[in-house]
């Protein structure tokens, strides 16, 4: 009797022992505070990096860009282009029990579109009703064709949070945010850590390899890789480029890079305020096409990001589909900037360059006014708390400005709102009648040549008024412990919970 | 002595409204427009009207003063337009962090700062006072920021002995709490031993020229006793006052090193909500530090008390 009795307590203690064991936590560290947690409100970068783990969308996408299915399995456009047949995932819930169908899709678009303070509403602004075809079915109808939608609702706009939740907390959602991703939240301190736990009902589970997920922001980069070091993160995303040579030859690591949807650039007062006309630069192109033949894009790449960032002049990086090649990136020309300077008249042009407090930013002022100088320009670096230079951009104070913008994955979302006249981004001022029917025209087109075919004319009319001087796209660089396999590198930079495992 | 009690009681209701006054006045000094900041990257125009609405962003200021104090008056600190949490609540997932630190980091404070001003007021000119002055200027021009990222990096990722961040409540764990509490305590620690020892040195040793001590000496009293039990009573009132205003500071939130060491504190949450120009958030966490500002100087005009028998009378 003894020894089954042994046998048994022995099993009993293995198997408690290795239960422990398979408690696993995924530690990943940030670089700033998520905003609210609340997909309708919610503006900020980092915010979608805790998102990711937390709200499934309709859609997703890939390494390549690429929409693939999450919660809608399948979907269809209509012939005129102006619904959007999709079918939902059955056996999907929400962290509430609740079930996830076509009512629920129909209630979140439209809490998207009507919600107080909804950031959401311009990403679905042409869309107009939402039908119930069938319990599993939904039809999105448009005013008109608008190809950017698929890329919206693989983003905060297809996520999708419990009706009944969202009802009962009203306006207080995102203290306590209920959806249908892997993972479900358990607490927040602001500024120390967010916490989730996997969730049991989850419809993918089996690549779910976590019991918890905890974000904590660190602003400092250094501190931030010391603290993989020492093995309290698995993960930190934004590791300072000026770390990762050291990284990479330490070996202990494994670092991700990849190019980010987003870019650098210089935006200018073209016609914003009355301000552009007071400078040559913001009055005559000529201007603007010497500053940016002055600019060695490669040598800024070098400089300021030590080599982590690829070189673009377009609001798209040249690696991607939508880049319109007929308009390369322009080599350094000193000579050719000197004469265009002098046929404009003035051989001198001195303005100011503001840019944010963060150190890549004045680097890239400082290496932009050495740079320039050559050519005859003098610009002065003006340092601006983040808050007060947009301020300033949006009122139209400034003459040029260091701005970067991170990035959405169809090109729409990099380029409407920055040259569509009097959108809230064109802080330039650029304004045409003829962009705009462009830009109108590569939303409403969905054969992926016919929109090539529409940016490749917006790029040849905008970059030629240069109202932003694109200089390069900086690399997403992550670093974790090499124990952590199945990270995906897609290129809107949120690390994907789903086939993450430690060995 | 209650007279004196009700008397700095009475003044603390006035300072209050001066000092919301001047939080909630200041702020709207700060440049930008917040409800551009907190619209995000989108810079949706509907959001910035809502979020300018929701911050009675239009109306007149001293209307907006008015909704603000009146909440605080019923315990309503308003809501973080970043994060939707409220601010009482941050004020209280914070608070209780913030003192352990100030706690922590004074009590090393006053463990080191003391008695080095003692030995080296005493000691004058000896090797013992070359050395307490060389620690009180190391300590003085030692960079938080940069002394905590050394420990970091010695302590953390060389010899693994204590994590590198990763606050803990002491009551879920007091071992892991300490151990994470230990670096950012001796870092502010330093700093302030470092200005107490000053203090101390200097007040002790134009106490120890007073004619009483003379005279103590000259009774035949031990040494010893002249320093430990009449010099130094008499030479605490200038560090009492000091070290009141150094844990006032500790407790407004130490942001470099709760940033270096990622230590949930009020420092963080502060500077945080002026860049986000979260101005609930501000004030209420100011209203609040400023409070125990205040009370904390009450404590120490009674400390005064017990520390100098002449204020009594």
């Amino acid at each position: 009797m003894k020894t089954p009795l042994r046998t048994t307590i022995t099993a009993l203690l293995l198997l408690a022992a290795s239960a422990l064991q398979a408690q696993t936590h995924l530690r990943v560290g940030l670089a700033e505070d998520p905003d609210v947690l609340d997909p309708t409100l919610a503006r900020t970068f980092v915010g979608r990096i805790v998102f990711a783990a937390l709200c499934d969308k309709l859609l997703d996408i890939d390494e390549k860009l690429a929409i693939q299915p999450q919660l809608a399995q399948s979907w269809e456009w209509s012939a005129d282009n102006k619904a959007l047949t999709m079918k939902i995932r059955p056996g999907v819930t929400f962290h509430d029990g609740e079930r996830l169908d076509a009512a629920a899709v129909k209630f979140n678009l439209e809490r998207h579109k009507s919600l107080q303070g909804s950031n959401r509403r311009g990403e679905l602004a042409p869309l107009s009703s939402v039908d119930v075809v069938d319990p599993m079915t939904v039809r999105l109808n448009l005013s008109a064709p608008f190809s950017p939608l698929l890329a919206a609702l693989a983003d905060r706009a297809g996520m999708m949070v419990s009706p009944k939740a969202a009802q009962a907390a009203g306006a207080n959602f995102g203290s306590r945010p209920v959806c249908s991703g892997p993972f479900k939240f358990v607490e927040r301190v602001a500024q120390d850590r967010i916490v989730f736990e996997r969730y049991d009902g989850y419809w993918n589970k089996a690549n779910i390899h976590f019991d918890k997920v905890t974000y904590t922001p660190i602003v400092d980069a250094t501190v931030r890789l010391a603290n993989l070091k020492s093995g309290q993160f698995d993960f930190i995303e934004r590791v300072a480029s000026s770390d990762i040579e050291k990284l990479q030859a330490e070996k202990k690591w494994k670092v991700a890079r990849i190019t980010e949807i987003g870019y650098q650039g210089i935006t200018i007062n073209i016609g914003k305020s009355e301000k552009a006309q007071a400078s040559p630069l913001g009055r005559d192109p000529r201007v603007r096409e010497a500053f940016e033949l002055a600019i060695d894009r490669q040598g800024l790449v070098q400089v300021v990001m030590d080599n982590e960032a690829t070189v673009g002049n377009q609001w798209v990086a040249p690696s991607n589909a939508y880049y319109a090649k007929n308009v390369p990136v322009p080599k350094r020309d000193i000579a050719r900037a000197k004469a265009l300077l002098k046929e404009a008249g003035v051989p001198k042009v001195s303005f100011t360059l503001m840019t944010p407090t963060t150190s890549d930013a004045q680097r890239l002022a400082l290496v932009v006014q050495a740079m320039t100088r050559e050519a005859g320009f003098d610009v002065k670096v003006q340092a601006t708390e983040f808050a007060t230079s947009l301020n300033l951009a949006d009122k139209g104070d400034y003459e040029a400005y260091v701005l970067a913008w991170s990035g959405r994955a169809d090109p729409d979302g990099n380029a409407f709102s920055f040259h569509g006249c009097r959108q809230p981004l064109n802080y330039a001022g650029y304004c045409s009648p003829e962009t705009d029917a462009l830009l109108s025209q590569s939303r409403s087109a969905r054969d992926p040549a016919e929109r090539r075919k529409a940016y490749e004319q917006i790029a040849e009319r905008v970059l030629k008024e240069r109202p932003i001087v694109y200089l390069y796209h900086r690399n997403w660089l992550w670093a974790y412990n090499p124990k952590l396999t199945g990270v995906r590198q897609i290129p809107d930079g949120l690390l994907r919970v789903t086939g993450l495992k430690t060995q | 002595m209650l007279e004196f009690l009700l008397r700095r009681l009475a003044q603390i209701v006035p300072t209050l409204v001066f000092v919301s006054v001047l939080i909630f006045g200041l702020q709207q000094l700060l440049p930008g427009d917040p409800a551009q900041i907190l619209a995000g990257e989108e810079q949706d125009p509907g959001v910035i009207a809502h979020l300018r609405e929701k911050m009675h962003l239009d109306e007149p200021l001293p209307l907006r003063y008015g909704y603000w104090i009146g909440g605080v008056l019923q315990g309503d600190l308003g809501e973080s337009v970043r994060t939707q949490q409220p601010v009482l609540e941050l004020v209280l997932q914070k608070l209780p962090v913030t003192i352990q630190l100030a706690l922590m980091a004074f009590t090393i404070a006053l463990a080191v700062g003391i008695p080095a001003g003692i030995v080296s007021a005493v000691g004058r000119g000896t090797w013992w006072d070359s050395a307490a002055n060389a620690f009180a200027l190391w300590g003085i021009s030692t960079p938080n920021f940069w002394l905590g990222i050394l420990l970091i990096l010695l302590f953390s990722v060389q010899l693994g002995w204590l994590p590198a961040s990763g606050y803990v409540s002491p009551f879920e764990d007091l071992r892991a709490n300490l151990a994470a509490m230990v670096m950012p305590a001796f870092v502010l620690g330093n700093a302030i031993a470092a200005v107490l020892m000053r203090h101390m040195r200097s007040a002790m040793l134009q106490v120890l020229s007073s004619d009483y001590v003379r005279t103590a000496r000259a009774k035949g009293l031990r040494e010893r006793v002249v320093v430990l039990k009449h010099a130094l009573r008499n030479a605490l009132t200038p560090v009492i006052t000091l070290g009141a205003l150094e844990l006032g500071t500790l407790l407004s939130g130490a942001v470099l090193t709760e940033q270096v060491f990622t230590i949930p504190g009020f420092g963080k949450l502060i500077v945080d909500s002026v860049f986000n120009r979260d101005y609930a958030v501000v004030q209420g966490v100011v209203l609040v530090t400023a409070t125990a500002y205040i009370a904390l100087n009450l404590l120490a005009d009674l400390a005064y008390f017990l520390a100098n028998p002449r204020l009594r009378g």
